[in-house]
């Protein structure tokens, strides 16, 4: 039987070989982990700032915070559009469309062999993180730590969509990155990677909660971080936009694979 | 020296006339350089309020730190990032030989041919922040402080240039690591603030194993005319050190370059 075009058999083999292949390129993702070291940087900024009384976060909770969101940026990270470009215009996609598989299970599948690649690497950056910082050191519970796996993998999926649409757009523009850098820049200051949603005034923080960014990092890092923090809300509207950009994705999807004849036309 | 003047005029009329081609394109990174900079004004000013100062900074002198940043994040896009990121092509393709081969410096050739437009505009941006800042703070530009700060800027940028040429030249043995400019990036972008902002220990992080602080708090307190002299020295030492230790590796490098599939 199988869901959505998968079943375990198809499921394990494309796991197993995206794992076995971002292994071969685990020096490169050492790497990319490492470039990930934005939000201590902004921590060390922020802690000895005057600013610092309006975060609402005192003591350990913002080395937590920080640290939380470096994690949830390490396991949440996406890349798709850069590979799907590359494959478009390459024609490799094409073998890809007349398997029995729809395509973007394969992207997935290698974003989350490069999430297992990655996760020595991210738990070592956070031992050495908690050498300098012993103090802020936690363990978070059972249940809070199962909670902030399931934000974070919602995270990882309206990122991953907002890029499939994105992606989908290579069918009708070779050029669809240059969207994406137009995507991430909203996405970088607003999402919570550089500072807490609550450094920004009210009328930010309202309009800016109508947007996808908060749920990426600002929200999951506070699950994993034990703050208090409304947790029915946020996981409705991480599903809520894991709902509303689904159907949009799968419809540009086939829209373009109609238009679509491969390398050369 | 006239002959590498032709050539790079020959570089970046061609460069510029094949990003003409992608119009649409052009609009969407002059839209994404101002949009940026917006995002960071904000960001900034989260830090600021009636009183409040970052580091020991005001609000106008953080705005000179934030425009050199923007200088030099244009000089990235412009020229670092399309000619140093290609190198790694050039070694896993083999096409390095044909550039061996010309009658020009290979140094030159790697790290000039082309350029991105979009980053001057950056350039500008950031020039203009920083003189709005100055401006704000009262600073009278003299002939000596402009030609001062100038100098700065130019060691700034070839202690940048050089970090960006030593990570790239590694790729002549290590393909992979070219990711390591990734990081590189990461870290410099602490240098849109003051550098007094920072705890002590990453203040000597900055000023000598990885010398943001020269990149934008040093331009910027020349400009507010309090930069002490052994600091200037300094700058001019690391640039000079940085610059002969990139011509230094990649004649190394290429000492043991064998060509393609090596």
């Amino acid at each position: 039987m199988r869901i959505f075009g998968l079943n375990r058999r198809i499921v394990r083999a494309l796991l197993g070989s995206q794992y076995a292949h971002m292994l071969e390129y685990r020096a490169e993702i050492a790497l990319w982990a490492l470039s990930g070291v934005l939000p201590f940087i902004m921590l060390s900024l922020w802690s000895g700032s005057d600013a610092r009384a309006q975060l609402g976060l005192d003591g350990v909770a913002l080395d937590r915070y920080f640290l939380s969101a470096f994690l949830v940026r390490q396991f949440s990270v996406v890349w798709m559009v850069y590979a799907f470009e590359e494959d478009a215009l390459l024609g490799r996609l094409s073998p890809y469309l007349l398997q029995p598989l729809h395509p973007l299970w394969r992207y997935v599948a290698s974003h989350l062999g490069e999430q297992l690649t990655r996760l020595p690497f991210a738990a070592g950056i956070a031992g050495v993180f908690f050498l300098i910082q012993p103090q802020a050191f936690w363990i978070p519970s059972l249940g809070g730590f199962l909670l902030a796996w399931i934000a974070t993998w919602m995270a990882f999926a309206i990122a991953f969509l907002l890029q499939s649409l994105i992606a989908s757009l290579c069918f009708w523009s070779e050029k669809a990155t240059a969207l994406e850098r137009l995507l991430f820049l909203p996405f970088l200051f607003f999402s919570g990677l550089l500072a807490p949603l609550t450094a920004f005034p009210p009328a930010v923080q309202d309009w800016v909660r109508w947007t996808p960014f908060p749920y990426l990092i600002d929200f999951p890092a506070r699950v994993l971080s034990g703050d208090a923090v409304n947790l029915a809300a946020g996981f409705g509207a991480q599903l809520a936009w894991v709902l509303l950009l689904l159907p949009l994705v799968l419809l540009l999807w086939r829209a373009g694979v109609r238009r679509y004849s491969a390398m050369g036309a | 020296m006239g002959r590498y003047w032709r050539t790079l005029r020959r570089f970046w009329g061609t460069a510029l006339a094949t990003q003409l081609e992608y119009q649409l394109n052009v609009v969407v990174e002059l839209l994404a350089v101002v949009l940026s900079l917006g995002g960071s004004l904000l960001l900034l000013s989260l830090f600021f309020g009636p009183g409040r100062e970052l580091g020991g900074w005001n609000w106008n002198q953080a705005l000179i730190v934030q425009g050199f940043y923007t200088v030099f994040d244009g000089m990235t896009t412009a020229w670092l990032r399309p000619n140093l990121g290609a190198i790694v092509t050039y070694v896993r393709e083999g096409t390095l030989d044909f550039v061996l081969l010309k009658p020009i410096d290979s140094q030159f050739w790697v790290s000039l041919r082309t350029f991105a437009p979009a980053g001057l505009s950056e350039v500008v941006l950031g020039l203009g922040l920083a003189g709005w800042g100055a401006h704000q703070s009262g600073v009278v530009l003299t002939p000596p402080l402009l030609v001062a700060v100038l100098l700065m800027l130019m060691v700034a940028a070839v202690i940048l240039y050089s970090l960006w040429f030593l990570i790239a030249a590694t790729s002549i043995w290590f393909v992979k690591t070219w990711n390591a400019t990734e990081v590189l990036r990461a870290v410099l972008a602490s240098g849109r603030y003051p550098l007094e902002a920072y705890p002590a220990s990453l203040r000597l992080l900055f000023t000598l194993v990885v010398p943001v602080a020269f990149l934008t708090t040093v331009p910027a307190e020349v400009l507010l005319g309090r930069a002490s002299l052994p600091l200037l020295a300094l700058g001019f030492v690391l640039a000079g050190g940085f610059f002969a230790a990139a011509r230094g590796f990649w004649l190394f490098a290429l000492r043991h370059y064998t060509s393609a599939s090596s």
